[in-house]
Formats: structure tokens, C-alpha cells, sequence
């Protein structure tokens, strides 16, 4: 399985139930993704590319074909198992970085583990050393209101990267960053590439998308189209 | 170890909202204050209330049975006319009783009257004359003597005009001076005073505004009654009641001549029944008043379920993000029933340290206090209405869909 698919969608369709009117978000989409890869998804908005985040992150279920990630089919899980897979096989990354406020930096990235049933001094001990990986070993006990965007977003990697999950879930992850804090972010996913981690930045930014090995583009439901990315250099 | 962890982080995010939202929190918790106070004070009044019905029935020893011939549970009108046809106890009977009864320690007939009772220009209204001898001392429970003596045997077959009378008897005629070896009229007829009695209660009628006398003198000199209105029997052991019962009604049914398929047309009564009696009343004071308090305390829980219910649509995004990484329905109902919970096992802890003075006030009236049932009771209430109250908004929040609930601004 190493080198095999760690994602693997057949003929995914996503329709949703708009009054009378039905939407077709994602139209039979196939899509493979390895281990270790960058790939970034990319599409205007309306395009389909937020409900096939939504259904690789295991957040909602295809309306028709197959989902299989790491060899396990989940296009057909309860609420409660697709949970658990959440839990331990992904890691979410979001453009308005979702941290709990009233939490600080140190519990924010404790939450995963507490849903996974760590003990609390296994919680503390791993979530420090994936505080400390994204260089905030200082800002532990501060809360989101207290840190800046870019130190937010790197609250949001450790807190996606503590349960040591199959694939990192980016969605639009510099959106509401400056472009220098952005590329401090980006840095960071480049960093963690290299460290073997699979990483999936869905975005509209072709800077952003630039950064990573393979881009696949959303539109009107379907692949428009699949590249690997030239390295300029 | 998954559940304690849970329960423990839930606790921790309870406490987290209520602080957050405190003057919410505060007003909340008070309909469950409001709520638990005046249930636990209800639960103990009530306990009071049985406590005091049985403290004055004492004097109504269980080992004391009572021929008459009614019984004394409630009736109809019919049954109550039917029972007043009933033919008279007889001095004869009353005979038979003291030679058949093996199990009886001591047996007084006794006939009842109300009179008016004078001393010089003072007078005492509406008091109860009982006829009968000196073995009522024995068999009546709670009859002592506070002053004097009591009728003698050679008194109470002579018939000689004396009388002991009750405390308010007392009172009533003999505001300054010692009642005793004075001479009372009753109706007209000199009767000397020879003791009085202890104070008795006034639960079921005034049973201090009495006097005693024998119970020739009550034929001879006040009426002239052919039967008696009761036979006081009490019994050598506790228990041997029942069997003395039925040796009693064995004797009263061949006296009486009755014959074998006839039913009893008197009554064996007995402690027993008035127990009955009071139970059934207190039991439904204690109903209509639980149910009418249990009110407030519903009240209270609709509140609670009111702000859980804002309290879950507020916090819509912080749900998405829980389920994203990872929170299971499970989680997350159990996360809002605790918060809810918490605070009515709040309101109650703050309830019951308000009712707690508050039946020392109710001592005053009634010989209560806040038992442990009481305490346990508005635990286990509060703790319900918490799980009650907390449920449907909860489930609300477990069922909410992780994408819709992240979109949520």
C-alpha cells in the first residue's frame, strides 16, 4: 500500500435539493491521489471544488459512486464512523482558521486527542511537540484573539497535524492572510511535504496553487484538467 | 476511559459557556432555584405534617382496640344512617366482654355527653363527660395525672360525685385558685374535683376540654343511658392484637345473638384505621401540593431548554468545528446535556441552600426538618430536569450536518 492510492474516487456525484430545482455540484468525478502527493484543487467559485472538499474530508457523503481512502470504503459510512475518520485520518486547515475562542492555543490542538481518547498528559506532551513544530512554543496559552492570522493558521496546522492524519485538508488556507504571513504558511505545507505528509490545498489563487506538484481544475461539476506542475528553477 | 474523558471535557466546556454567559447563566439557574426551593419546602412541609398527624394520634396506643358501633372509616350518608340504626352495646355485653376476654389487660366501658360545667360564676361550654371506671387509666393510652388522682374502683361502683377534669377544663374554671377538692356543677349537680389531667393535644378535637366522672353517676345522675358508647380494650401484648380482636368480635357476635351469616353490626376499631385515615389524606395533600410546586420546577426546565436551545444555535460554528475534527453525535449530546444539567444541578445545590433556613422557620409550625430523602429527592429532580430539559436542544446540535454548521457565520 505504500506507494498505492491513498485516495481513490470513482464516478463521485454530489446533488444537492434546491427547492424544486436540483444541483449538480460534482458530476462523476474520479480522481486518484498517492501518498505523499501536493496536489492543489483549484476552480472559480460555484465550480464544485468546496463539495469535493467536503466529501474527501469526509464531511458529506456522495450522493452516487465510491470513495475509498487508504483501501477502506467510506462513501458509505454512518455519521459516527466517518467521525472517527475525521478524527484520526484527516487533518482540516481553513481559510477562517476555526479555532475554538474561548480555548487556548495549547487546547485548540489538544481537541483532536481528547475526541481520539488520549489521556491528558498524552495530550499535553503531543500537542506541545506539534505546537512546537510550527514554531509556537511560546504562545502555548494565548488565545486565538491574541495571536495574529498567521500564528492562528499555524495554530490550525498543529492542531490538523496532532493526530498524525492520512492526508492534510487545506481550504483556501492564506484567503484571509497577508501575502507575506500566506507565504510563511506555505512555507510550512512545503516543509511538511518533504516530511512525507500528503497535502491537499483546494484554492483560486494560482500563486498558491503553483507551490504545489499537481494542480486539478473544477468546472461545472467535472475535472477540466490534471497537471503536474513544471518547477521553475 | 473514552466516556470519562468525554464526560470530564464536557464538564469543562459546561463550566467554560455558563461563565461565559453569566447574567444569562444567573437568570437561568433561578427558575430552577425558584423551582427546587419551593419543592424541597413542599416535601418538608409534608413530612412535618405526617410527623405532627402521628405525634397527636398517639394517644391512640396500638395495642388498644375500641368496640363501638361505628368504625371509624369514612362513609356515606346511607351507611351512616344504616350504622345509627344499629342496636345499642349493652352493660350486658359489656359483662360478657370482661369475663370472656383471656387476652385483655384492662377494660372501660365509656359513654360520652357534652356538657356545661360551672364553678361559682365561671363556666366551661362544650365539654365532653366521659362516663366510666377506673380501669380507663389503663387502657386509655396517654391518660396521667397531673394533679390529684384518679376515679378509684370503690368510686366507681359506689358512684360518689367526683370528676377529673382536663387542662382546659381547668384553666377555663379555676383561672387562679387549685382546682383540686373544689365542687363543679354538671348540669346542677355538685361534683368534686379529685384530679386533673396532663395535657393531651388538640389534633382531633379538644381532648383536653374533658371531665371524667364515673360512669354510675353519668346513669344515675345526668342521663339514663341503657347501653354504653364504647368498650376501651387493651390487649396484653401487641402482639396478640389480631387474635384479640377476633376473640373480641367472637364474644360481641354471641352477645349480641347474632346468627352465623349475619355480618357484624358493630365495629372492633383500632389504630390501624386512623393511620389509614391520615395516610390517605396526607397523601393527597402531598400530591396536589408536589404537583402544584412540581409546576415552578417545570417552568424552570422549559427556561433551561429555552437557552440551550439559543446556547446551541449560537454556538453552530463551534459544533462544525468539533465535528470536523472529530466529534461524534454521541459527543456532542453529551456535551450540551451536561451543560444543562450542570446548571439545574447548580440551581438545586443553590435551591436547597436557601430552603435549608427556610424549614428552620417551618419548625416553628411543625415538627419538620430537611431529611436526607428530601435532600436526595431534589438532587435526583434537579438532575432529571437537566437531562429532560437538555435533550432536544442537544439533539438538535449531535444532528446538525458538520458542512452546513461550518458555513454558519
Amino acid at each position: 500500500m505504500k506507494n498505492g492510492s491513498l485516495i481513490r474516487l470513482q464516478q463521485l456525484s454530489r446533488r444537492y435539493q434546491m427547492g424544486a430545482e436540483t444541483i449538480h455540484a460534482l458530476r462523476e468525478v474520479s480522481l486518484e491521489i498517492k501518498r505523499g502527493e501536493y496536489v492543489a484543487i483549484m476552480g472559480p467559485s460555484g465550480s464544485g471544488k468546496s463539495t469535493l472538499m467536503n466529501l474527501i474530508g469526509c464531511l458529506d457523503t456522495p450522493t452516487a459512486g465510491q470513495y475509498e481512502l487508504n483501501g477502506v470504503l467510506v462513501s458509505d459510512m454512518d455519521d459516527n464512523r466517518l467521525a472517527e475518520i475525521r478524527n484520526k485520518e484527516i487533518g482540516f486547515i481553513f481559510q477562517t482558521f476555526n479555532l475554538l475562542p474561548r480555548a487556548d492555543a495549547l487546547r485548540n490542538v489538544e481537541l483532536p486527542l481528547i475526541y481520539a481518547g488520549a489521556s491528558a498528559s498524552e495530550r499535553r506532551l503531543v500537542a506541545l511537540e506539534a505546537l512546537t513544530s510550527v514554531g509556537l512554543a511560546d504562545r502555548v496559552h494565548h488565545k486565538p484573539n491574541e495571536l495574529s492570522g498567521g500564528q492562528r493558521q499555524r495554530v490550525a496546522v498543529a492542531r490538523a497535524l496532532v493526530n498524525k492524519p492520512s492526508i492534510l485538508l487545506a481550504d483556501e488556507p492564506t484567503g484571509n492572510l497577508d501575502t507575506k504571513t500566506g507565504n510563511e504558511i506555505l512555507a510550512l505545507f512545503d516543509e511538511l511535504c518533504a516530511k512525507g505528509h500528503t497535502l491537499i490545498v483546494v484554492t483560486h489563487e494560482e500563486d498558491v496553487a503553483r507551490r504545489s506538484r499537481r494542480i486539478v481544475r473544477i468546472r461545472d461539476g467535472l475535472i477540466a484538467s490534471d497537471e503536474i506542475v513544471k518547477r521553475e528553477t | 476511559m473514552i466516556l470519562f474523558t468525554e464526560l470530564f471535557e464536557g464538564l469543562k466546556i459546561a463550566w467554560a459557556a455558563i461563565r461565559a454567559n453569566k447574567l444569562r447563566s444567573v437568570l437561568t439557574t433561578l427558575g430552577i432555584v425558584i423551582g427546587v426551593v419551593t419543592v424541597t419546602l413542599m416535601g418538608t412541609a409534608i413530612e412535618g405534617l405526617d410527623k405532627a398527624f402521628l405525634k397527636s394520634i398517639s394517644f391512640v396506643s396500638a395495642d388498644v382496640l375500641y368496640i363501638q358501633k361505628e368504625d371509624w372509616g369514612p362513609k356515606s350518608d346511607a351507611e351512616w344512617r344504616k350504622i345509627q340504626k344499629r342496636r345499642e352495646i349493652t352493660p350486658e355485653q359489656e359483662a360478657a366482654v370482661e369475663r370472656g376476654a383471656t387476652m385483655a389487660r384492662a377494660i372501660a366501658p365509656v359513654c360520652f355527653s357534652q356538657r356545661l360545667i360551672t364553678y361559682n360564676k365561671r363556666s366551661a361550654s362544650g365539654v365532653t363527660i366521659l362516663g366510666t371506671t377506673d380501669q380507663l387509666l389503663f387502657t386509655g393510652g396517654g391518660l396521667t395525672i397531673a394533679d390529684g388522682r384518679f376515679i378509684s374502683a370503690a368510686e366507681s361502683d359506689g358512684g360518689r360525685p367526683v370528676c377529673v377534669i382536663g387542662t382546659t377544663v381547668a384553666t377555663n374554671l379555676f383561672p387562679r385558685e387549685p382546682p383540686l377538692g373544689k365542687k363543679v356543677a354538671i348540669d346542677r349537680h355538685a361534683f368534686e374535683v379529685i384530679g386533673v389531667l396532663s395535657r393531651q393535644g388538640d389534633m382531633f378535637g379538644d381532648f383536653d376540654n374533658q371531665a371524667i366522672i364515673p360512669m354510675t353517676q353519668f346513669n344515675t345522675v345526668l342521663e339514663r343511658r341503657t347501653g354504653v358508647d364504647m368498650i376501651e380494650v387493651k390487649v396484653r401484648d401487641t402482639t396478640e392484637v389480631e387474635d384479640a380482636k377476633e376473640e373480641l368480635r367472637h364474644i360481641m357476635r354471641k352477645a349480641r345473638r347474632l346468627a352465623p351469616g349475619d355480618p357484624d353490626d358493630f365495629a372492633i376499631n383500632q389504630q390501624d384505621q386512623i393511620l389509614d385515615i391520615v395516610h390517605k389524606v396526607i397523601g393527597t395533600i402531598a400530591a396536589v401540593g408536589l404537583f402544584i410546586t412540581g409546576l415552578s420546577l417545570f417552568v424552570g426546565g422549559i427556561g433551561i431548554m429555552n437557552i440551550m436551545f439559543v446556547s446551541v444555535a449560537e454556538r453552530t460554528r463551534e459544533i462544525g468545528i468539533r465535528k470536523a475534527i472529530g466529534a461524534k453525535r454521541r459527543t456532542i449530546l453529551m456535551q450540551f446535556i451536561i451543560e444543562a444539567v450542570t446548571i439545574c444541578l447548580l440551581g438545586g445545590a443553590i435551591g436547597l441552600g436557601i430552603a435549608w433556613p427556610l424549614t428552620l422557620v417551618v419548625q416553628h409550625f411543625l415538627p419538620a426538618s430537611m431529611s436526607l430523602s428530601i435532600l436526595g429527592l431534589a438532587i435526583l429532580v434537579s438532575l432529571l430536569t437537566g437531562v429532560i430539559s437538555g435533550f432536544f436542544p442537544a439533539w438538535r446540535a449531535a444532528r446538525m450536518d458538520p458542512v452546513d454548521a461550518l458555513r454558519n457565520e
